[in-house]
């Protein structure tokens, strides 16, 4: 018989870190994929804020040529921003978050995972529907492969950043707008790198240095973010 | 002295409105940030002191 | 527990101490005062009358005696915020939280007179009330990051959670800073390179940076007794229960 109280002596075994991980993202992209239009509702965002500038601005194509290195940037970056609030929010809700602070399990490991979770919900599929944006926006041929690699580059470390802004704000009630106060000037050197990268893409300038640039603040952010994540978790919750 | 007489001072070379604009900002702020705590004190003190008496007096 | 020997100096410890601190703020608010009072007026009087005029700006380079001090005066302001948020945040010491709160809306004021001079100098300098300059982009994003934490201070109610989530924002700020302000300059040279900076002039004549020398001093004592009758204030809501305030509200 296996019956429940045998096992109180028996230290359960302890997942590894590379266990934990997994769980974890496992667990958070189970999570999305069961609520569909949350998921979408980024990508709507993305698309609807890029048509929006040839209808205010001028249908004209060799002026949107020149402004869709930026609009796309900028586009991405609001639809980060803008799915960002829900990251911590149902844990919150539910109590799954505190119990995670009260685990042993080292907290920088549990978010990086939440993260990159949610990155891969939002950030990758910004990043393969950015080229559709690009062809709407006139962007020139060569600029795609710039586009394409500098959101790939970028989008993790906005995640990361915008995470900060969410762990911060997860116990107030009107979190969101908050978020974007937050988060947005600290997006300023991400936005700046990405659209540059773009930028020389379409001029047939060399790339090598702005993806150097972007992915030296994505190994920043991997080191850096978590441990501001986890440090504004806990004074959330505590509070 | 740069200047001669006192209007050549007002006028700052033409340049009179930018410079006395600046100035008299830096003035606004400058004063604001001392005046706005000090009330602000003065304010918690009467409010502080209120509810002492209302306690001593239960 | 009782013999451990610290590393920390036994000033650090008084600084634990609100009511140490607000009557040691007490006894320098006076000299700050009568300092911020003389440098002020004689910086004042020295940089608009006697200070020579610029042989290519004229008269208009008198601004730089508010901007210079000012935008130098908002970034250590952040600085410090940061750095006293980290110490409420390492050793919970309440009096580093005041301090690090009472520094926002300073902050935030002197970023906007930093950039509300910088507008009106650029005016006759460069032809525009706004040129997006490096300098004083990297200034706008500044201001932004105060209004971050001012905002995200007012949204929690309770002060210790306020102050500790503050204080993380602050110090991801800080982290950031030297990274945005790198991409603004790099951006800017990108986007307009053949403008003059504002404030980068080959060696500045003695009789010019004196006066701004001691603008600059002046502001920062204006800042310190800012500072402290904002800490002072500070003190007096959040200890309201304790013996030595009640104390002290009674003789009033």
């Amino acid at each position: 018989m296996n019956q429940p109280a045998s096992n109180a002596g028996v230290v359960p075994a302890q997942p590894g870190m590379a266990g934990l991980f997994w769980a974890v993202m496992k667990r958070d992209l189970m999570l999305a994929f069961r609520r569909r239009s949350d998921l979408l509702n980024p990508l709507v965002f993305f698309l609807m804020v890029a048509s929006l500038f040839p209808l205010g601005i001028s249908p004209e194509p060799t002026f949107l040529e020149q402004i869709a290195p930026g609009v796309v940037w900028v586009g991405a970056l609001l639809a980060t921003l803008l799915s960002m609030d829900s990251l911590f929010r149902s844990d919150f809700d539910d109590g799954t978050l505190e119990q995670t602070l009260l685990s042993p399990q080292p907290l920088f490991l549990v978010v990086l995972a939440k993260v990159l979770a949610h990155w891969a919900m939002t950030g990758l599929p910004l990043t393969l529907m950015a080229p559709l944006l690009g062809v709407m926006l006139f962007l020139p041929t060569e600029g795609m492969s710039g586009l394409v690699l500098s959101l790939l580059l970028g989008t993790p470390t906005l995640s990361l950043v915008g995470a900060i802004g969410a762990a911060l704000t997860v116990g107030l009630r009107k979190g969101g707008v908050l978020i974007s106060l937050l988060v947005l000037p600290l997006y300023i050197p991400v936005l700046i790198f990405g659209a540059g990268a773009v930028q020389a893409a379409v001029t047939g300038l060399p790339l090598g240095g702005y993806l150097s640039l972007l992915g030296a603040m994505l190994a920043l952010g991997v080191a850096l973010a978590p441990l501001a994540i986890a440090a504004a978790l806990r004074i959330s919750v505590s509070g | 002295m740069s200047f001669d007489n006192f209007s050549d001072f007002l006028a700052m070379g033409g340049h009179g409105l930018y410079v006395w604009l600046s100035y008299g900002i830096a003035l606004v702020i400058v004063a604001i940030n001392l005046v706005e705590p000090l009330m602000a004190r003065k304010q918690l003190i009467t409010d502080l002191v209120r509810r002492l008496r209302r306690e001593s007096s239960n | 527990m009782a013999e451990k020997k610290s590393w920390l100096p036994r000033w650090f410890y008084q600084l634990a101490s609100p009511r140490w601190c607000y009557e040691f703020m007490g006894r320098l608010l006076p000299w700050f005062g009568v300092g911020t009072l003389f440098l002020l007026v004689a910086g004042t009087l020295w940089s608009l009358v006697y200070a020579p005029a610029d042989y290519q700006q004229g008269n208009s380079f008198r601004i730089i005696y508010i901007h210079v001090p000012a935008a130098i005066l908002a970034q250590s302001c952040y600085m410090l915020m940061a750095i006293a948020g980290a110490i409420g945040l390492i050793w919970k010491m309440k009096v580093a939280d005041m301090v690090a709160k009472s520094c926002a809306p300073i902050g935030a004021t002197i970023a906007i007179l930093a950039l509300a001079t910088g507008a009106i100098w650029g005016k006759p300098t460069w032809g525009a009330w706004w040129v997006w300059d490096a300098r004083l982009t990297s200034m706008l994003v500044l201001l932004f990051l105060y209004l971050g934490v001012i905002a995200l201070h007012s949204a929690m109610e309770s002060d210790t959670t306020a102050s500790q989530a503050t204080s993380v924002l602050a110090l991801v700020g800080l982290v950031n800073i030297p990274i945005i302000k790198y991409s603004v300059d790099w951006w800017n040279t990108l986007h307009q390179p053949a403008t003059f900076t504002l404030t980068e002039k080959p060696a500045m004549p003695t009789e010019m940076w004196l006066p701004l020398l001691v603008m600059v001093i002046g502001f920062y004592c204006f800042f310190a007794v800012s500072l402290m009758l904002r800490v002072r204030n500070e003190i007096l809501r959040r200890e309201r229960r304790a013996s030595w305030v009640r104390a002290l509200l009674d003789k009033v």
